[in-house]
């Protein structure tokens, strides 16, 4: 009996994903998550610039490789190509999505592009080796931040959630994490919906996943899954910022509260 | 009979690319081509495609990337500021052997510029616009019907060799109105097997990529491609020549530079100056076989051109040596007048070519 595989729509070969990297932990859930809604054969991933930049190799369905930060707009134009048919989904880092590609990322979610974002964010920039990132923590040192974050030299994070949440656009966001077993069975359940939307052309659905780089990080694996609870979660905490379906986001706070 | 309608150069564009089964189009507002964007959008809606105003040029361009790797014709447009915005997705296109169309039609610059008609694009658009080694073909129209042919011919040529095409207009030909007719045959476009559709579980997956990590395997993409380029090169130069024959002055301008070019040519003509134009319709590939061949019989060769002289080297390097090469000019929005040209020829007489 088999009790655990691989999933089908991820490709049977080495990744390069440093060891203790959470990236494969999320590149297995967006591919079981392909496999069980059963759409493989109409899905098209778009990867981005960064860590994940191969990403175009590890899932079986068709890929294609975005300029720097361009994904959400790539997916626009595969998207609206053959609209009834097509799923579409982005894999984007952080620097990708919230800083060289912010304007993409927030003008996709405005028009509600039916799309599917799943967004890494662990706080650093890692392909390039370990520079400070639009979402790195106040005082988090980086090889561009070597004295720590100066909140007051290079402003604040960029909390994608929260912002994109004012926006009456977007269908669906949340923020999930993966280190541990019940988040990431939590984050499963995220990315599942995200992509549920999209079939159901609810519109534009973003998971932003906190993960964990322990290489640029200069940690252990572990220490870098405990570094997610104690330092990222009180600054991205988590939870669904915007599902419009379900009457949840700011709006319809105010709308309540009036 | 063939019936003929009164356009604007831009908005023949526009229905030509829809004749030619362009369905998407993206693009941001930008002076003097938003006759194209205004066209798509009211027609786009009616006939089942796509016209969605992008938040920028950046996005435009990617949009079109990602109908392009979906396999179906898709066009941008913009005017020279906003094509230095789209570089980057040139050069990724290019790298990815995506075909596609974009239309620039040029204004004056650098910066901000101006936004009358002006053709300081040449070496942008003749060069790649954006980094690494590419080229587009770049067709330049020199009429509102000329305008309607080039935007077919360049939907046809990018399936064909699975690159750009680049109309290059300017704010002149763009605004002019004309009579068009568009009574010509639009070839199918080719099966496009590399194109991500969706596997429907019948294939391996498809890819569309520009990132080559083994400098070997990047080299011979490179290699690839510019095998690709000789062969366009063999196979579509293409220039008008007028009254080239016997020309000793032989002028050598596209688009409204070339217009102008030919009155000044009639009035030289008229007094006995056996002056002639070559009138480049594609910049790249550059037309040299046109030059060689009037090289026996020519004296001097004036380049005409709305900028600081950028065809001009191509002109030298077809020429090569054989005539000397003047720069007759105006920039910035200006445009040679037909007498500054005619001036221009009978200096050239004068001097008999030396």
């Amino acid at each position: 009996m088999t009790v655990f595989e691989r999933p089908k729509s991820l490709a049977d070969i080495p990744m390069h994903y440093c060891p203790g990297c959470t990236h494969g932990i999320v590149h297995r859930l967006v591919a079981e998550v392909i496999d069980e809604l059963g759409i493989e054969g109409r899905t098209v991933g778009i990867a981005p610039v960064g860590c994940s930049v191969m990403a175009y190799d590890y899932f079986t369905c068709d890929m294609i490789e975005a300029a720097h930060g361009r994904a959400p707009a790539v997916a626009t134009g595969v998207k609206r190509s053959d609209p009834d048919n097509l799923i579409v989904f982005t894999y984007q880092g952080d620097g990708d999505l919230a800083s060289i590609g912010t304007a993409e990322t927030v003008h996709a979610a405005a028009r509600n592009e039916n799309i599917t974002i799943v967004f890494i964010n662990n706080a650093i920039y890692g392909m390039t080796g370990g520079q400070m990132a639009p979402t790195s923590l106040p005082g988090q040192v980086t090889q561009t931040s070597p004295y720590g974050r100066d909140v007051n030299a290079c402003g604040y994070p960029v909390k994608v959630c929260e912002m994109l949440s004012e926006l009456d656009g977007p269908e669906y966001l949340e923020r999930v994490t993966v280190n541990n077993v019940r988040n990431v069975r939590n984050a499963k359940r995220a990315i599942k919906k995200a992509f549920q939307n999209q079939i159901d052309k609810k519109g534009f659905s973003l998971i932003e996943v906190l993960s964990s780089c322990p290489t640029n990080w200069g940690m252990t694996p572990e220490k870098a899954l405990q570094w997610i609870d104690e330092k990222m979660i009180p600054y991205y905490p988590l939870g669904v910022y915007k599902d419009r379906s379900a009457g949840i986001g700011p709006m319809y706070k105010k709308e309540a509260a009036e | 009979m063939t019936e003929k309608v009164l356009m604007k150069g831009n908005e023949a564009i526009a229905e030509a690319a829809i004749r030619a089964g362009c369905r998407h189009y993206f693009g941001y507002p930008i002076t003097p081509q938003t006759e194209i964007a205004a066209y798509m959008a009211k027609r786009m809606p009616k006939i089942g495609g796509t016209f969605l105003q992008a938040e920028s040029e950046i996005a435009a361009i990617n949009m079109v990337y990602g109908v392009s790797a979906a396999g179906k014709r898709v066009m941008t447009s913009s005017s020279s500021p906003g094509i230095s915005l789209k570089g980057e997705g040139l050069s990724y296109l290019a790298g990815a052997d995506l075909p596609a169309v974009i239309v620039n039609a040029q204004r004056g610059g650098p910066g901000l510029g101006g936004i009358q008609p002006s053709q300081s694009d040449y070496f942008q658009a003749t060069r790649g616009g954006g980094h690494g080694d590419y080229h587009m073909i770049v067709l330049a129209p020199a009429s509102v019907q000329e305008m309607a042919e080039l935007t077919i011919r360049g939907f046809e040529l990018a399936d064909e060799y699975r690159m750009t095409a680049m109309i290059l207009a300017d704010g002149t030909t763009g605004q002019m109105m004309e009579p068009v007719s568009f009574d010509f045959e639009v070839k199918e476009p080719p099966a496009k097997p590399w194109a991500t559709t969706g596997t429907k579980m019948a294939r391996p997956h498809n890819i569309v990529n520009s990132l080559y990590l083994v400098p070997e395997e990047l080299e011979q993409g490179n290699l690839d491609r510019y095998a690709r380029y000789e062969l366009i090169k063999e196979k579509e130069a293409k220039a008008e020549m007028y009254l080239t024959d016997d020309a000793e002055i032989v002028i050598a301008a596209f688009g409204i530079a070339a217009r102008v070019s030919r009155n000044a040519v009639d009035e030289a003509r008229a007094n006995g100056i056996k002056a002639g134009l070559i009138r480049p319709i594609t910049v790249w590939p550059f037309p040299d076989k046109a030059f060689k061949s009037v090289l026996p019989h020519t004296k001097a060769v004036l380049s005409v051109e709305l900028s600081m002289g950028q065809m001009i080297e191509d002109v030298l390097l077809a020429v090569n040596g054989q005539a000397p090469v003047t720069l007759v000019n105006r920039v910035g929005g200006m445009i040679p007048s037909p007498e500054q040209v005619y001036q221009a020829i009978v200096e050239a007489a004068k001097k008999g070519g030396n």
